[in-house]
C-alpha cells in the first residue's frame, strides 16, 4: 500500500496540506526545532554583514 | 537494522527536517576556528597545531563517506543518523575530557577521528532517503539538507563565541562548551533519527514519477564508468574554484583595493566574509532548485561557464570597482555552493536511486581533493607573488587565471557527460528473473 492510498483524494498525502491532522503537528514541530536556530544564525549574519556597508 | 519504513499517511515533508537536524549540526565543523585562539591560549599551541583536530576531522570526513557509503545503503537512514548521533557527540564529549586534563591529543582524537566518521556518515545519511521521498524533485530536496550543512557554521560561530564569553577561555572553560556542545548535538539531531523513514512504495505522490524508474548502477560499477569520473571532475574545479575565494576571502578584498581611495577595514572585510556565506547558503536551495526546471546539465553549465566569466570580470575590471569585485565573488559563491547541493540529483539522474548515497559517498573524494588544491593555490601564488614585491590585486592575477583555467577543465568534462551504457546497468527485478529463468531452462 502506498502512502498516497490512505490520502484524500483531492490532496496527496506527501504535501503539508494533505498530511492527516495528527502529523500536520508534528510537520509544524518539526520545521520549528529546525528553522528557529538556523533563524538564529541568519540573524547573527545578517548582523555581521552590515558591517560591510558602515564599517 | 533494517530500513524504518513510513506508516501510511506519513508525509514527505517530515524527512527534510530530519535531514536538517543532522546537517545543522555536523556544518559545526567549519565553525571551528571559534576554539583555535583559546586552545592555543589555553594548551599553549601553535596554531597550526590547533588545526589538526579540524583537518583530520575533513579527512576522516571523506574516507567515512567512501568507505561507509555502501553500509549507510544497506541499512539505511535511521542506522547512518544513529551512527552519526553518536559519533559526532561522543567526539565532542571526549575532546571535553581531553580539555578538562589537557591532553590534546585526546582532543584531536575525539574531535577529529571519531566525530569526523560523524560528519562523513551524517552528511551522505540522508541523500538517498530524500531522493527516494522526492523523485520529482531531488534537486530541491537534497538541496534543503546541504543547505543545512552550510547553515550549521551560521549558527555554532556565533553560539560557540558566545559561549566560550560565558564559560571563560581557560581549559576548564573550553572543556565545559566542548561538553554543552556535545549534549546539544545529541539532542538535536535525534530528532532526525526518530523521523526519517523510507517510503513504502516507489511511488511516494501519487503524481510524481516512480524513485526507481530509468537506469540503475550499483555503485561498484558506477566507479568504473567515465561519467563518475567527469563528475568527479566537475565537483573537484568547481569546490577548487570556490574555496579560492572562501579560503583568503578577507586578506583579498583588503589586498584588492589597500592601493585605492576607498581602501577595506578589517570589519568591513569580516562583513564581505558573511556575505559569502549567505551566498553559499542560498545558493544551495536556489540553484539546485533551479536544476529540477532546467536539467542538470545546464546547471553546471551555468556554474562553470558563468563561473569563469565571473573570475574574468574580477581579473579584468581589477580594483576599479568594489561592487562589481563583491557581486562577482557573491555569484561565484553561490555557485560554489550550488555545485554541492546539486551533485546527488545528478548522480541520480546518471546512476539512478539504487545506490545513489554510496556513489555520492566515494565522489565526495573530489571535495577533499579541492579542499587541499584550492587553499594551496591561493596562498602558494600570494606568497610567491609578495616575495617578488608585488601588492595589492596583483598578489591575485595568476590565482584568478588559474580559477578560470579550472572552471574550464570542468565545464569541458560537463560537456562529456553521456548517459550511462547498458553493460553497467543493474537489471530490473523483472529483468533478473527471466535471466533466472532463462538460465534454469537452459
Amino acid at each position: 500500500m502506498s502512502t498516497s492510498d490512505s490520502s484524500p483524494p483531492s490532496a496527496p498525502p506527501s504535501t503539508p496540506a494533505g498530511a492527516p491532522p495528527g502529523r500536520r503537528g508534528l510537520i509544524a514541530f518539526s520545521w520549528v526545532w529546525v528553522g528557529a536556530p538556523l533563524a538564529y544564525g541568519l540573524y547573527e549574519l545578517v548582523r555581521k554583514a552590515t558591517q560591510l556597508f558602515t564599517g | 537494522m533494517s530500513p524504518p519504513i513510513a506508516p501510511p499517511g506519513w508525509s514527505r515533508w517530515l524527512v527534510p527536517p530530519a535531514a536538517l537536524s543532522v546537517h545543522l549540526s555536523i556544518g559545526q565543523a567549519y565553525a571551528w576556528s571559534v576554539f583555535k585562539p583559546p586552545l592555543e591560549s589555553a594548551l599553549d599551541l601553535s596554531g597550526t597545531q590547533s588545526a589538526l583536530p579540524f583537518q583530520l576531522g575533513i579527512v576522516m570526513l571523506g574516507l567515512s563517506a567512501a568507505f561507509g557509503g555502501t553500509l549507510v545503503e544497506r541499512n539505511g537512514p535511521r542506522w547512518a543518523m544513529t551512527v552519526a548521533l553518536i559519533c559526532f557527540s561522543s567526539g565532542f564529549l571526549l575532546s571535553a575530557l581531553g580539555a578538562a586534563t589537557e591532553q590534546y591529543w585526546l582532543i584531536v582524537f575525539g574531535y577529529g577521528f571519531v566525530g569526523g566518521i560523524g560528519l562523513g556518515i551524517g552528511y551522505i545519511s540522508p541523500v538517498s532517503t530524500l531522493i527516494k521521498w522526492f523523485p520529482d524533485r531531488p534537486g530541491m530536496a537534497t538541496g534543503i539538507a546541504i543547505m543545512g550543512f552550510g547553515g550549521g557554521a551560521l549558527i555554532a560561530s556565533p553560539w560557540s563565541a558566545q559561549m566560550l564569553e560565558s564559560f571563560g577561555s581557560d581549559s576548564s572553560g573550553i572543556a565545559l562548551a566542548f561538553l554543552v556542545h556535545g549534549l546539544s548535538y545529541a539532542v538535536f539531531m535525534l530528532l532526525g533519527v526518530l523521523l526519517v523513514r523510507v517510503p513504502r512504495s516507489e511511488k511516494p505522490v501519487a503524481s510524481a514519477p516512480s524513485a526507481y524508474e530509468g537506469v540503475q548502477v550499483s555503485a561498484r560499477n558506477a566507479v568504473r564508468t567515465p561519467q563518475f569520473w567527469c563528475l568527479w571532475i566537475i565537483l573537484c574545479m568547481n569546490v577548487t574554484a570556490g574555496i579560492g575565494i572562501l579560503e583568503k576571502a578577507a586578506p583579498m578584498i583588503t589586498d584588492f583595493f589597500a592601493d585605492t581611495s576607498t581602501p577595506v577595514s578589517a570589519s568591513a572585510a569580516a562583513g564581505f566574509v558573511a556575505l559569502l556565506s549567505a551566498a553559499n547558503m542560498a545558493g544551495r536551495i536556489v540553484w539546485s532548485s533551479t536544476s529540477d526546471l532546467v536539467g542538470r546539465k545546464n546547471i553546471y553549465r551555468l556554474y562553470l561557464g558563468a563561473g569563469a566569466l565571473m573570475y574574468a570580470l574580477i581579473a579584468w575590471v581589477g580594483d576599479s570597482s568594489k561592487p562589481l569585485f563583491i557581486v562577482c565573488a557573491l555569484v561565484i559563491l553561490s555557485f560554489y555552493g550550488g555545485g554541492f547541493a546539486t551533485i546527488p540529483a545528478y548522480l541520480k539522474d546518471l546512476f539512478g536511486t539504487y545506490q545513489v548515497g554510496a556513489i555520492h559517498g566515494r565522489l565526495l573524494t573530489a571535495w577533499s581533493t579541492a579542499g587541499v588544491l584550492g587553499p594551496l593555490i591561493v596562498n602558494w601564488i600570494a606568497d610567491r607573488q609578495e616575495e617578488a614585491g608585488k601588492s595589492g590585486e596583483a598578489l591575485y592575477g595568476t590565482s584568478l587565471i588559474i580559477m578560470i583555467g579550472l572552471l574550464v577543465i570542468g565545464f569541458v568534462a560537463n560537456e562529456l557527460v553521456r548517459p550511462v551504457h547498458a553493460r553497467h546497468h543493474v537489471p530490473a527485478p523483472k529483468e533478473a528473473a527471466d535471466v533466472h529463468e532463462r538460465q534454469q531452462s537452459a
